[in-house]
């Protein structure tokens, strides 16, 4: 007994020193600014399968060109990138070209992360070298035929890929050009919101227009500010709030946007978050939009039928969180009145209605509250019934939802 | 004018009630809507013979099976979204909610079954089946039957129909625990016929009066098991 007593008073103090963290006090400054980077640049989302030891690889990174497994960026020398110096890093992030010289696929942002200066691309360096190396084999991609051949890597990066840096606008202050620096180098928002072509490039011309998610069917909303846009009514201090917490008052992180919140947006300074706040609601001036289709719309005969419906489903299952009016519970419960995020393409308020849920835990809200799932109570045609009736109440102009739009996306996306 | 002000904050305040929507509780039951709508206000279980009580359960078992449907080693794809993006402190939180809640049992199932169902249901229960490897289940869950502490579950007061297809999960893979997983190894020793006695004869159990967990088990736990301990 008192051995093991001894024991415990020996081992316990040396296994608890053990797995703490070094103090960021202790650690070299451009280490504690290469965590933070990182975390913005979200590595360990892809890096990490799910359940797995942190940025050990092997999260299957699904395109409609087949799928592609996240590799192991630990430091272990044989399966990790242990042999990688600072130059092959900067390499891979600026050119998208592994050491060894392989072609690196354009899963990998690096047409966004080619904008991030040497100097933040070190500090990412700098930190991965200290974190736990994990010995876990990288997975072959396993994509279709012809996407399967390397080499057409060549010509895709001959077509739509341009090295360079983030080049300031002297125009502008500050505050917007580093907001412009996060929101299309690191943070590569660009890589959801924006749509892409049929090889996978994102269209420039396009920024931030909003996108439907290949495979996860998600339709990543259009970030512009004004009429029509997501972020119509949005202030700076709205946007920060959002993106550190994951709640506002016109709407919550919800789909992949709340793993992106949770992973690595929370972790943003009051300073980032403002600077993208800032940069997001004045844009450099684009293109028009080609908006993307609202999924399947009701004919006039049902749209009627279905708002009638649609209104007593949402006083009986919706209004005691969401108001009356659809004016929502501050930070609580959404708006849904005037919330962009309901309309264009219907199939996020689906989702939204069939699979309720929590925002993620923040560090601003770390006890989100929560949505009760309606997919085992509602039949397809009272969810299009419900979000018809939401879409085109309290000034909302959305089309109304066919019964066949919820049938097509009632099972549980994958994760 | 002093007055004056003092009239209006007066009436402000008799104003503010008229107004505003009653305030969102600043609770935990409030908070987790989206759980207590499948299982009840209280844990209970839901009606559809399937979304479990978890009610009472062990606070360290909920937390383990959330963390499994999180983590990827328990898939429902439901309760797998619910908790993708709640982070340990949450999660052990809402476990200790659900952990401490007494709703009374419903009566409990009527399950037709064979003379030998019954027979066979209860024999692998309580004695399990030393040539085929198979420990008695009491060995773990305890001899009432009713869990033991800190982490493993009660087997009376479930539904037949969840008994069954957790063992299934556990065949085909698609319910499991961290390494080792006992009962991953007990499960694929189980045929088809087992299942259903077992699940049949541990629904139709009726309930002890004293349904708490018990505080330490029995004998040693007959197989290595990763999520028995603390």
């Amino acid at each position: 007994m008192r051995r093991w007593l001894l024991m415990l008073v020996f081992v316990l103090p040396m296994a608890a020193a053990q797995s703490l963290p070094t103090p960021a006090s202790t650690r070299a400054a451009d280490v504690v600014q290469g965590e933070y980077l990182a975390r913005i640049g979200d590595c360990v989302a892809c890096h990490t399968a799910r359940g797995g030891k942190p940025l050990a690889g092997g999260r299957a990174i699904a395109t409609p060109f087949g799928s592609i497994y996240a590799p192991n960026i630990t430091p272990d020398v044989e399966t990790g990138i242990g042999s990688w110096q600072r130059q092959d890093f900067r390499h891979a992030m600026h050119n998208g070209i592994g050491r060894g010289g392989n072609l690196l696929y354009p899963a990998f942002p690096f047409p966004s992360f080619t904008r991030v200066s040497d100097a933040d691309v070190d500090a990412i360096y700098a930190w991965l070298r200290t974190v736990p190396a994990v010995h876990n084999e990288n997975t072959a991609p396993d994509l279709r035929w012809p996407y399967s051949l390397r080499p057409l890597l060549m010509v895709w990066r001959g077509l739509y890929f341009q090295p360079g840096v983030y080049r300031p606008d002297p125009s502008r202050g500050a505050q917007w050009n580093r907001g412009a620096y996060l929101v299309e180098g690191l943070g590569h928002c660009n890589g959801c919101h924006t749509p892409r072509n049929g090889l996978g490039a994102i269209q420039a011309s396009q920024a931030l227009a909003g996108a439907m998610m290949p495979v996860e069917n998600w339709y990543a909303p259009d970030l512009r500010p004004g009429a029509g846009g997501s972020l119509d009514g949005w202030s700076v201090a709205d946007i920060a709030g959002f993106l550190q917490s994951g709640v506002s008052r016109h709407g919550n992180a919800f789909g992949p946007m709340a793993e992106v919140v949770q992973r690595s947006l929370q972790y943003l300074s009051d300073a980032d978050a403002h600077a993208i706040g800032v940069y997001l609601l004045d844009p450099p001036p684009r293109a028009p939009v080609t908006p993307t289709p609202p999924g399947l719309v009701a004919p006039p005969s049902q749209a009627r039928n279905l708002f009638d419906e649609g209104e007593t489903i949402y006083r009986q299952n919706c209004a005691d969180c969401h108001g009356d009016d659809g004016q929502g519970a501050g930070l609580i419960y959404p708006a849904l009145a005037g919330n962009r995020g309901l309309l264009g393409p219907d199939v996020n308020a689906i989702r939204a209605v069939l699979l309720g849920g929590f925002t993620p835990s923040t560090r601003a809200n770390p006890r989100p509250y929560s949505m009760p799932p309606f997919a085992p109570v509602l039949s397809d045609r009272e969810v299009a019934a419900v979000v018809t009736f939401i879409r085109r109440s309290w000034g909302n102009q959305g089309s109304a939802v066919a019964p066949a739009s919820v049938a097509r996306n009632r099972s549980v996306p994958p994760r | 004018m002093a007055m004056r002000w003092m009239i209006v904050g007066w009436l402000a305040l008799l104003a503010v009630p008229a107004l505003a929507a009653p305030p969102v509780p600043d609770t935990l039951a409030q908070r987790i809507k989206a759980c207590t709508s499948c299982h009840g206000e209280h844990g209970e279980g839901g009606a559809n013979g399937y979304n479990p009580r978890i009610a009472g359960k062990p606070a360290l078992y909920l937390y383990r099976q959330l963390l499994n449907f999180r983590d990827g080693r328990r898939h429902y794809p439901l309760m797998e979204h619910m908790v993708a993006r709640l982070d340990d402190a949450y999660l052990r939180e809402i476990a200790e909610y659900f952990a401490a809640q007494v709703p009374p049992h419903p009566a409990h199932a009527v399950v037709a079954l064979t003379p030998a169902q019954r027979q066979r249901g209860e024999a692998l229960v309580r004695h399990g089946d030393a040539a085929r490897k198979l420990p008695p289940c009491q060995a773990c869950h305890g001899e009432r039957l009713t869990g033991v502490a800190p982490a493993v579950p009660a087997l009376v007061g479930l539904m037949p129909d969840y008994i069954s297809a957790q063992l299934g999960a556990w065949r085909s893979h698609t319910r499991g625990a961290p390494a080792p997983d006992c009962m991953a190894t007990i499960a694929a020793r189980l045929d088809k016929s087992d299942i259903a006695a077992i699940a049949g004869w541990l629904a139709s159990q009726p309930l002890p009066a004293d349904m708490t967990p018990a505080a330490t088990p029995t004998e040693p736990p007959p197989l290595e098991c990763g999520s028995i301990g603390p």
